[in-house]
């Protein structure tokens, strides 16, 4: 079956877009070719620096006939109907449709006819219709064309269209379409500058050679496989290793049609700067990889670049101009660590260190952290606090955890990390070190960021521990108490990771930690504050209205100003603390939420999760998570599955009965009442299981309480395998609906089982 | 070229050489070659011949070097590459020519750089001037990874879609030169292409300017003068802009307006320098700029030139 060829060529496409460009055109192309009655046998997409190209192979040669049916009226129906069914049908005359009975009588159906068509036309419509509406990320328009509305947009000027169609035994012909006068052809170019001329195509199996002989080649996992193993066999030979980085990796891959590996050297003296900066400079400005020294761990004094040519002088020309921007931006990454150590000019004269002079600047400067939650100098005020509050419980050293919090945000006005905002936090360690604090205050400065991703290292150090929970409670807090919550896929402010973040933190740590506290006290100052605004700015338009003798006096600022310095401040108090509390829980539900996400990674169940947090005032995440752990254990066991099955019949039953009588089961089982030698056993063991699971609970020993549960399974069994619920005496059952009751209540002793499914 | 030039008129050999290679390239292809506009500017994009003509249908070609001033980016003369004022060549071509690329690379060829030898790169770099209402598309042209120029395709100028759209190329004059002549530090630049005693650096013209700019931009300043000057100058602007309005037919003043709207900008960017511009102000003032170079890119478009 013949097979389709397309490139779309056109200048320089970002790096960042091909791969998914690439993408989005094999499906987008395919999926109308499918759509089209083509259904074809495979499809590749590849992009380039200049290119995308797509082959798509075994497609029909065309598209099947294909008859449709449109139900019409009934037999019978009024002439406006009819009419409206021809008009829609396309039908000349009523005789043409056919007469189908069904259940409710006859009716008229359309059937029309669609011959096939050769695939080559359906890809001429197919084709300019996906490159119109192509979803570039970004995309412009360019040249005479553009003086008209509505000319073409692509990502960059769109220079040529090569379109194929045809078997392999047979010459291809050139799909005929035009895309705002760019021609679809059967000629491509070669590389920019190593083979600019034209080149002729017939289809895919002679495209990819052909073009691979004009310096092109079409596969970025190609191109990147190259790269990756001429770096690495040149760091080899230097007795060096390459660092990498696939990110990178793949940036370069989509700046170069023709990889071409080079090694350059840059002065050892530069390795005195951080080797974090070194390699962050290099990559970020210049897109070079670095590499490392074995024998010492540190890197080595050179770097790697990607070329786009093979150059006539073998690259030497290339390597010393790399060399030199390099050397160029090493020079001021060693200037702004420099820099960075010594002294602020406009704070020489205190006695604070270089860091704490930082931090003194980015409290002077108000710098913003959001327009509705103060400024950084406040931002890290809070975060103090909430580090001092935290550090016991963590068993962290508490002025130790204070003094990292101060110094954690300093870094953001230090030139460094001016210039690469990815430092942040790093380059705080380095220079709380350089001055000489404590090694787990510096530690804490780098680490309070973490973890970043679901990859990144979770902080250890009890310090640093205090620290990065204070840093992502104060951000949590503080949009929940702004009401800036995610929705959807929206999470401007990163919350759904500081969330993630603290579970991660306390959990792989094993802390025990209670997040009401501090969520309460914090949403609540945020609160109270936010109101206190509104307030004021009441006042001031009082003030505004009394200026310009809109009211009278006497009537106005004074009273006003004693109304709301009185009574108000008592309103704001406590109607601060009822909404205070309301999103606190609402933030608790909000981890609830992540955890379940978390766990179910992890494979467990989050019915169980439901069910432990619906026993309310869960905000210990590791205690959730132990009970949930035990839980499942323990519904894994016989013991367990029974008593499941035993208490949710219970719960069924008191639902019917209670929904039917309108009265809850609540009350104290009589024991007088019980008649049958079950039920009293049933009683007794209630009676002894629960304070035994209770009294486990309190030691957080959850296996305890699933056990002291265990020894319900027997007497629940035996109580429905013997005993009748609906006694005629009606004394006797509800007591005997106290005693399903019963049942519940001790189950709750661990978990909600109701949530539990299954 | 016709004639083979003299060692000291080539480009990579002297500064002014390099300047007037470019000139004459794009001369030669048929633009008009202006000189550099006499208010100060952050860019060469600010230049009327820039904002303005890209803006409306008629067609345009223009090169010309234009100073920038970037009062924060003064280091004293004491950073090899940063300047407070430095000079940008600029092309402008309206619209868009299909082989701008090309017609780029031979400017570089032209001014020494062998293909052969070196790797050109096409890097992304989307292009935004939130202070003239303006955003386009295209790169950052690499040679040997050191970003030589700017290209970009303007797609919306003072808040107007541009149609057609402008090609613009933006040369960093001083790194370019820098890098055909092989030097690491700016000051060092041969200035005339002369040896010996005859030699001018680039030090030699602007370092002590350098020095003293910077000493004005960070610390002599009057900051009460650079507010009313923004302000004056925002206040002249709104009402040249009323007073050449005429109801259906062409506006008299866009161009002076035009005027009042650089000084605005410059003003700006020296409060910025002073660092008395609070981080909630900054964006206010950006607003006012783009409001006053909106208003003047409507009144460009009632003129001759932009295309009433």
């Amino acid at each position: 079956m013949p097979d389709l060829l397309l490139e779309l060529f056109s200048e320089e496409i970002p790096a960042r877009m091909q791969r998914r460009a690439a993408e989005d055109l094999r499906k987008l192309v395919t999926d109308a070719l499918v759509e089209a009655g083509l259904v074809y046998e495979g499809a590749k997409a590849f992009a380039t620096p200049r290119r995308l190209a797509l082959t798509v192979h075994g497609v029909p040669a065309r598209s099947p006939d294909r008859s449709e049916e449109r139900k019409g009226p009934r037999v019978g129906a009024p002439a406006g109907a009819i009419d409206g069914f021809l008009k829609a049908a396309g039908l000349a005359s009523i005789d043409e449709a056919k007469v189908v009975a069904d259940k409710k009588g006859d009716f008229y159906v359309a059937v029309t006819k669609k011959d096939g068509r050769p695939a080559p036309e359906v890809i001429a419509e197919i084709v300019p219709q996906i490159i119109r509406t192509f979803p570039w990320p970004k995309s412009m328009r360019w040249g005479a064309a553009s003086a008209k509305p509505g000319s073409l947009a692509w990502v960059r000027p769109l220079h040529s269209i090569l379109c194929t169609f045809g078997a392999e035994t047979e010459d291809p012909e050139v799909v005929a379409f035009a895309v705002d006068g760019i021609a679809a052809g059967n000629v491509t170019r070669g590389h920019r500058f190593m083979a600019p001329d034209a080149i002729t195509v017939k289809r895919f199996d002679d495209y990819m050679p052909k073009l691979e002989k004009a310096k092109v080649v079409l596969d970025a996992d190609r191109r990147k496989d190259i790269i990756l193993h001429a770096a690495r066999d040149q760091a080899l030979a230097l007795g060096l290793e390459l660092v990498e980085d696939e990110a990178l990796l793949e940036e370069v891959a989509g700046l170069v049609e023709w990889p071409v590996v080079l090694t350059g050297t840059f002065e050892r003296e530069f390795l005195d700067i951080p080797p974090e900066v070194i390699r962050t400079t290099i990559r970020v400005n210049q897109k070079c990889f670095v590499l490392r020294d074995p024998k010492t761990g540190g890197l080595a004094n050179r770097f790697v670049l990607v070329a786009n040519i093979e150059a006539s002088d073998d690259g030497k020309a290339i390597v010393a101009g790399n060399g030199r921007v390099i050397r160029a931006r090493l020079s001021d990454a060693r200037h702004f660590w420099e820099t960075d150590r010594k002294a602020l000019p406009a704070y020489r004269d205190t006695d604070l260190k270089p860091l704490d002079q930082r931090l003194k600047k980015l409290r002077d400067q108000n710098i913003v952290f959001h327009e509705k939650l103060g400024t950084q100098g406040e931002r890290v005020d809070r975060i103090r606090e909430l580090a001092r509050g935290i550090a016991p419980l963590v068993g962290a050293d508490t002025e130790k955890a204070a003094r990292a919090a101060e110094l954690a945000k300093a870094d953001l006005v230090s030139e460094m990390v001016g210039e690469f905002p990815e430092l942040q936090g790093l380059m705080g360690r380095y220079y709380a070190t350089a001055q000489g604090e404590d090694a787990s205050v510096a530690a804490a400065v780098e680490d309070h960021y973490k973890p970043v991703g679901p990859n990144d290292r979770v902080p250890t150090d009890p310090v640093a521990i205090a620290v990065a929970l204070a840093d992502k409670l104060d951000t949590l807090t503080g949009f929940w108490a702004i009401d800036e919550k995610p929705t959807g896929s929206k999470d401007p402010y990163a919350l759904r990771r500081a969330a993630l973040g603290v579970i991660r933190i306390a959990l792989d740590n094993r802390l025990r930690l209670p997040l009401t506290p501090f969520m309460a006290a914090n949403i609540a100052d945020h609160n109270v504050e936010l109101r206190m605004a509104d307030a004021k700015e009441v006042l001031v338009s009082a003030r505004k209205l009394e200026e310009a003798g809109i009211t009278k006096r006497g009537f106005g600022v004074d009273v006003l100003e004693k109304i709301l310095g009185e009574k108000a401040a008592a309103e704001f108090a406590r109607t601060s603390a009822q909404a205070a509390w309301e999103r606190v829980q609402d933030l608790l539900a909000f981890f609830a939420d992540r955890l379940k996400v978390q766990l179910r990674e992890q494979g467990a169940r989050h019915d169980l999760v439901d069910a432990v947090f619906a026993l309310g005032g869960q905000d210990d995440l590791l205690l959730v998570v132990r009970r949930v752990e035990a839980l499942g254990a323990f519904l894994d066991t016989d013991d367990g599955k029974n008593l499941l099955a035993g208490s949710k019949r219970a719960a069924n039953i008191l639902r019917d009965e209670e929904k039917k009588s309108g009265t809850k089961f609540d009350g104290a089982v009589d024991a007088a009442l019980l008649k049958e030698p079950e039920e009293k056993a049933l009683a007794a063991a209630i009676d002894a299981a629960m304070p035994e699971a209770s009294a486990a609970v309190g030691r957080e020993d959850f296996a305890g309480a699933m056990a002291a549960l265990a020894g319900l399974r027997a007497p629940v069994d035996a109580f429905f395998d013997k005993v009748r619920v609906n006694d005629a005496d009606p004394a006797v059952r509800a007591n005997r609906l106290k005693l399903l009751n019963r049942i519940r209540e001790a189950t709750l002793a661990v978990a909600d089982f109701s949530k539990v499914g299954g | 070229m016709a004639e083979p030039l003299p060692t000291h008129m080539r480009p990579e050999r002297s500064f002014q050489g390099l300047i007037l290679t470019l000139q004459r390239y794009w001369a030669d292809y048929g633009c008009v070659v202006l000189q550099p506009y006499d208010v100060e500017m952050g860019a060469g994009t600010f230049h009327p011949a820039t904002t303005l003509r890209a803006l409306g249908p008629r067609p345009w070609k223009a090169a010309y070097v234009q100073p920038s001033r970037r009062p924060k980016d003064g280091r004293y003369g004491e950073n090899p590459n940063r300047l407070q004022h430095y000079y940008q060549f600029q092309v402008i071509i309206k619209p868009s020519p299909p082989d701008l690329q090309q017609l780029y690379l031979n400017s570089l060829a032209a001014i020494g750089l062998d293909m052969k030898l070196h790797d050109v790169r096409f890097v992304e770099d989307d292009w935004e001037s939130p202070t003239l209402g303006a955003w386009g598309l295209g790169w950052e042209c690499w040679c040997d990874g050191m970003e030589v120029s700017q290209f970009t395709y303007f797609q919306q100028v003072a808040g107007f879609e541009c149609s057609p759209v402008s090609g613009e190329l933006t040369y960093g004059l001083e790194r370019l030169a820098m890098y055909v002549q092989g030097v690491d530090n700016v000051y060092d630049l041969n200035f005339n292409g002369r040896d010996g005693a005859e030699k001018v650096t680039y030090g030699d013209v602007f370092l002590q300017a350098e020095q003293e700019f910077s000493r004005f931009n960070f610390e002599f300043a009057d900051t009460e003068i650079l507010k009313r000057h923004f302000e004056d100058a925002e206040r002249e602007c709104r009402h040249i802009l009323v007073a050449g309005e005429r109801e259906g037919s062409r506006h008299l003043a866009a161009l002076p307006a035009y005027d009042q709207c650089i000084k605005a900008s410059h003003a700006f960017n020296l409060l910025d320098a002073r660092g008395v511009i609070a981080v909630t102000e900054r964006q206010s003032y950006i607003l006012r700029v783009r409001e006053l170079a909106k208003a003047c890119g409507k009144a460009w478009l009632e003129t001759a030139g932009g295309g009433a």
